[in-house]
């Protein structure tokens, strides 16, 4: 309704006092429409701040970053969210890079490389996968991935380690076939590239082989854990980053591929070269709302992440329980004590405002290397 | 237009009525682990009249005292007594605290049925969850490292362990902490060498309950007192109730026959002294 008739009153230019002034009323109203949201998002931080300030004021700053032990109910009560920041970070980490690489690709072959047919029907798919609730996954990973890693996890770890480990070994094998070849021996012989080949392979099948025996002997103790939860939040992501990424792709159209053809690019020149530089920002949106929703997530590591405040030993130790500032938040909301205003209340507002700010300061960086890279791109 | 008048009219009808026909209000607060049992016992107590509204909200025995103080709420539900601060409080506003002991509860200590350890000393689950014992074999068992689980610290389930079990000590920064009594159940049939801790009533065969101090816990050894973790749940009413008011009524539904089959069905154990 509106739309109609800020589009009529911008054809008809001759206009009378009324039309102005319907036209600046419409235009006023957007105007509003538009800042709820900026104004919702503004007061929302100010009023996390608000209580989180106190909490600084009552136990200072010095506990909160740098104190290991999280007891809010102890009487007296200690508040070291140092663990706590630790494992939001640490699965925040772990299931972006699971799910950057395997999103990214994804949404390469949908655009550029599987027919077109296929990316019909697999992108909405895809984005149903979207659709399903947090709980719905946290159940799973409670129910049946937890149980399942405790039963079989260094199995899957071995073949994860197969799964990751061959393409990889694979392309530095083939690379550095190629920069063997190419400054030692002139003639391009079959049997010289061979030679160089299997000699590469053999111990890159060794390396692989020991550490398929290192992780298959690793007994999962308790499943719901770091990497159960890393996994999880890699899959929630992974609709998300591929659709967003995907959609930029697609969007940069098709003359900008033919044009690259048509100077004699390959496939791969085309999509590396020239599709990916030019959607950049498109796909780098689609990471980071994917590093945010695994950093947001809620739902599926109160459920599964085992809430242990510690930071594993040793540090690298994915697989040990650990807790994360959402699952805090959400789960001590409850007793904490707002009528009296207790540092255990304010705590947890302490921890939004981190998580906002981390958030935020996370956002604008990427904008600022975006915009710096637009202007390297002239673009 | 005629139908939002409509629409109106049913709105202003159908709030009269209910203003008309529920002139008892009977407003309940406090803890979590109480608040189970208020809701069947005001969903039972609703049905059998219907000019009463009772409505139950958990926010914790601390705010379920501190509403009762402010004359905010007519019972509050707590899984502690009332500390000394807050019935001086109380008295201070004009109000007299009268506790009645609704219901019993337990907590057995689960294993998973795997487990070979049959039961363990009060000291010995305190070490454990202290972190001094950290293997299975120190107590018996399996040379394993035992996992343990723990409900929230949001919990009426978990103040009454610390308060119990832990006597206030810390518990070890490797127990995981689960948002529900069920959740602990399942992680404990899941985890062959995990420990936790739930209600009563969430003991099955899926599970192993603990002897502790050489006594099983069932409703027997919980009502008699010689189970050592369990503890009576309370509401706290201003003064004893008007008697023939809903209040009284309401307040005496654990002492019925239907209340004491709401409490046990609930997976907690009635007040009984046979």
């Amino acid at each position: 309704m509106k739309n109609q008739t800020y589009n009529s009153i911008l054809i008809s230019k001759g206009t009378s006092r009324l039309r102005r002034l319907v036209s600046f009323f419409t235009r006023s109203g957007f105007f509003l429409i538009t800042s709820i949201a900026i104004f919702a998002v503004f007061l929302i931080i100010l009023f996390v701040a608000k209580d989180a300030l106190p909490f600084f004021h009552l136990r200072g700053i010095g506990e909160f970053f740098t104190s290991i032990r999280w007891y809010p109910a102890s009487e007296p009560p200690e508040f070291g969210v140092l663990p706590i920041i630790f494992g939001s970070i640490l699965v925040t980490f772990l299931s972006t890079l699971i799910s950057v690489p395997l999103a990214l690709f994804s949404a390469f072959s949908l655009s550029d490389i599987l027919p077109f047919s296929v990316r019909q029907v697999v992108k909405p798919i895809i984005e149903i996968i979207a659709a399903i609730p947090s709980v719905a996954y946290g159940f799973f990973a409670l129910v049946i991935f937890a149980p399942f890693l405790q039963r079989s996890g260094g199995h899957l770890l071995g073949v994860g380690v197969w799964m990751i480990g061959v393409p990889v070994f694979g392309v530095i094998i083939i690379i550095l076939g190629q920069t063997i070849s190419g400054k030692f021996i002139s003639s391009h012989s079959k049997i010289s590239e061979f030679i160089i080949y299997s000699v590469l392979i053999i111990p890159a099948f060794f390396i692989l082989y020991k550490l398929f025996k290192t992780f298959s002997a690793i007994k999962v103790e308790s499943g719901t854990n770091a990497f159960n939860v890393s996994i999880i939040l890699a899959i929630m992501a992974l609709p998300t980053i591929v659709s967003v990424a995907e959609d930029a792709l697609f969007a940069a159209g098709r003359e900008i591929r033919e044009g690259s053809y048509a100077l004699g690019a390959t496939r791969a020149e085309t999509l590396l070269r020239v599709v990916v530089p030019a959607v950049k920002s498109g796909i780098f949106a689609a990471v980071i709302l994917g590093i945010m929703r695994a950093l947001g997530e809620t739902m599926v590591v109160w459920m599964a992440s085992g809430n242990a405040s510690q930071i594993p030993d040793p540090i690298y130790n994915i697989m040990e329980p650990i807790r994360t500032l959402t699952a805090t938040i959400a789960g001590d909301m409850g007793e904490a004590d707002h009528v009296t205003g207790s540092a255990r209340y304010h705590v947890l507002f302490a921890m939004a405002l981190f998580l906002l700010i981390f958030s935020f300061t996370g956002n604008i960086i990427t904008e600022w290397i975006m915009s710096r890279s637009r202007k390297k791109w002239g673009n | 237009m005629k139908k939002i008048t409509i629409l109106f009219f049913i709105l202003v009808l159908t709030f009269s009525t209910i203003s008309l026909g529920a002139n008892q209000k009977i407003v309940i607060d406090g803890s979590t682990t109480v608040g189970p049992i208020a809701k069947a016992f005001a969903e039972y107590y609703m049905a059998l009249n219907k000019d009463v509204n009772i409505s139950v909200s958990e926010s914790g025995s601390g705010n379920g005292a501190k509403s009762l103080i402010n004359n905010k709420c007519d019972i509050a539900d707590m899984s502690r007594f009332m500390k000394k601060s807050e019935f001086k409080a109380a008295i201070d506003n004009g109000i007299s605290p009268v506790a009645h002991v609704v219901a019993l509860d337990g907590l057995p200590i689960l294993v998973h049925p795997s487990n070979p350890v049959q039961g363990l000393t009060l000291e010995q689950v305190r070490n454990m969850y202290m972190g001094i014992i950290r293997n299975w074999k120190e107590v018996g068992g399996p040379d394993k490292k035992i996992i343990l689980i723990s409900r929230d610290t949001n919990s009426g389930t978990y103040e009454t362990f610390s308060k119990l079990i832990m006597k206030r000590a810390k518990i070890f920064k490797k127990c995981e902490y689960v948002g529900s009594n069920g959740a602990v159940k399942g992680r404990v049939q899941n985890t062959n060498n995990a420990i936790g801790y739930a209600g009563l009533g969430f003991v099955d065969r899926t599970v192993k309950a603990l002897k502790v101090n050489g006594i099983y816990p069932s409703k027997k050894t919980v009502t008699s007192g010689k189970y050592p973790i369990a503890r009576p749940l309370f509401m706290f009413t201003n003064g004893y109730p008007k008697m023939g008011s809903h209040l009284y009524n309401f307040i005496r539904i654990y002492m019925t026959k239907k209340g004491q089959e709401i409490v046990k069905r609930i997976g907690f154990v009635p007040v009984t002294a046979y």
